[in-house]
């Protein structure tokens, strides 16, 4: 229970996106590149990514993982620590690598790559269920206090 | 090969993902779901290449890429092509000791669509299963051409309708049978041929690291349910490919050297195939009376496949 999801430095990252908006992101055109261009996912070496977690690697400019989609979504999934068993079905199923994970642990969720599809709420096997989608504007301490009680199972 | 651990998914989901989100493929994808299992699969370096298709275009969007290892954008049909030259290149280098890291293992995959594993690129994958290279092809099987507004392909299903065949007064939607890719790669003589579904998580995980360690072509059918083109809402995508796998309308099996059958999921309860047709606004018109006949010809097809599939894992051949 040491690490909590802010302290990796991966959720509400400023530089997020910050390519998408800003015109001084240095780009060729349509007509300036040419075949065999390489756009390199990484800075400098790169040979041991696969033993590297997120917030280790030394991602560059042209890797999605600094770019946003965060404006797709109307609404959000909103995670509930008291519930979750940590059984890690909405990390294997969640198409956009939006759950952070880390030790068999589940942390959170990455905001600015969630597309808001909801398959992670339905994945989500706990009654009562420890994702739930709220609208995109709702108040996480609004949302936790909402959260719906346990089911009998007369009523499912 | 380094395989990474597949016993329960608390260990599977110490890996570290090597496919980045932000890509721009439609909300609930089962794409990506089935590229990020390959890729937590093992921790070996990747040599990817992608047909074009929504994978090709949605994950390498200028100045943008997702992936996280070597990854060659080629042609329509061609994945096959350039991700074999890279592995011939690869042997030559090695046995010059030209590489950086010589004894690094390297595995070789190349993703491609329904469209152009089943229609545009069957001539090239099928001869680069025929020249016998060391790789894995893995088929993402939306049943459409989804990345250019749903046309029919080759893999879609009898009945569906599609922008290129659609239903109305006079037609049902498609009216030809789905090609049956799985047979025809086996019967390549491939060392491991599968049809596989992101639903069950383990056998396809399974399944992947064996494509992986085999040496040989091996090639894999991955069912991807698309919500844009099977009209579903997002959410629902896994649902949708249990109904899949659960109908039967998508059976999980493996073929080993052409010949070994093995079914690697058996429903507790077979479901009619009305429940996956009715979850998806493609089939709806076939709930007309005058239609009813397409129902009952895709039940009856889908019980003599799994009729076969059986007497064929029994038989051995």
């Amino acid at each position: 229970m040491s690490i909590e999801a802010q302290d990796l430095d991966l959720l509400a990252n400023d530089n997020r996106g910050k390519h998408q908006l800003e015109a001084g992101f240095d780009l060729l055109g349509w007509d300036e590149v040419t075949q065999g261009s390489v756009l390199a996912s990484f800075e400098g070496d790169a040979s041991d990514v696969a033993h590297k977690k997120s917030e280790e690697r030394t991602y560059s400019n042209y890797n999605s993982y600094t770019a946003t989609v965060a404006s797709w979504r109307v609404i959000k999934p909103v995670y509930n620590r008291d519930i979750c068993i940590d059984c890690q079905n909405c990390w294997v199923w969640c198409p956009d690598t939006s759950i952070i994970s880390r030790d068999k642990q589940m942390l959170g969720i990455d905001y600015d790559h969630c597309k808001g599809c909801g398959i992670c709420v339905e994945v989500c096997p706990t009654n009562p269920k420890s994702l739930l989608m709220f609208g995109e504007y709702s108040d996480l301490g609004e949302s936790l206090a909402d959260w719906p009680e346990k089911k009998k199972k007369e009523e499912k | 090969m380094a395989i990474t651990s597949i016993k329960n998914l608390k260990e599977f989901s110490t890996n570290n993902d090597r496919f980045e989100g932000a890509h721009t493929l439609c909300p609930g994808c089962a794409h990506s779901m089935i590229v990020r299992e390959l890729m937590n699969c093992t921790d070996d370096n990747l040599v990817l290449a992608a047909n074009t298709g929504c994978l090709e275009v949605s994950t390498a969007v200028y100045p943008y890429t997702s992936w996280d290892t070597s990854w060659i954008h080629i042609g329509f049909e061609n994945a096959a092509t350039a991700v074999t030259g890279s592995e011939v290149m690869h042997k030559v280098r090695k046995r010059k000791g030209t590489l950086k890291d010589n004894d690094a293992p390297v595995k070789f995959v190349a993703f491609g669509g329904d469209g152009s594993t089943f229609d545009i690129g069957f001539q090239w994958l099928s001869g680069a299963m025929e020249r016998g290279h060391d790789f894995t092809y893995i088929c993402l099987d939306n049943e459409n051409y989804a990345n250019t507004g749903g046309q029919r392909s080759s893999a879609t299903p009898i009945g569906a309708t599609t922008s290129t065949a659609q239903a109305g007064t006079h037609s049902y939607g498609k009216k030809e049978k789905k090609k049956d890719i799985v047979s025809i790669m086996a019967a390549h003589g491939a060392p491991y041929v599968a049809q596989l579904a992101p639903n069950k998580w383990k056998s396809m995980a399974k399944g992947f690291q064996k494509a992986l360690e085999t040496e040989g072509p091996c090639f894999i059918n991955t069912v991807s349910a698309c919500c844009t083109e099977w009209r579903f809402d997002p959410k629902d995508t896994i649902h949708i490919t249990d109904l899949a796998t659960d109908s039967l309308m998508f059976p999980v099996y493996e073929i080993i050297e052409g010949h070994e059958l093995n079914i690697l999921y058996r429903p507790k309860n077979v479901m009619p195939v009305e429940e996956y047709l009715n979850a998806q606004g493609r089939y709806r018109h076939l709930f007309k009376p005058e239609n009813k006949h397409v129902i009952e010809l895709i039940q009856s097809d889908i019980d003599k496949y799994w009729d076969m599939l059986q007497r064929r894992e029994e038989a051995r051949v």
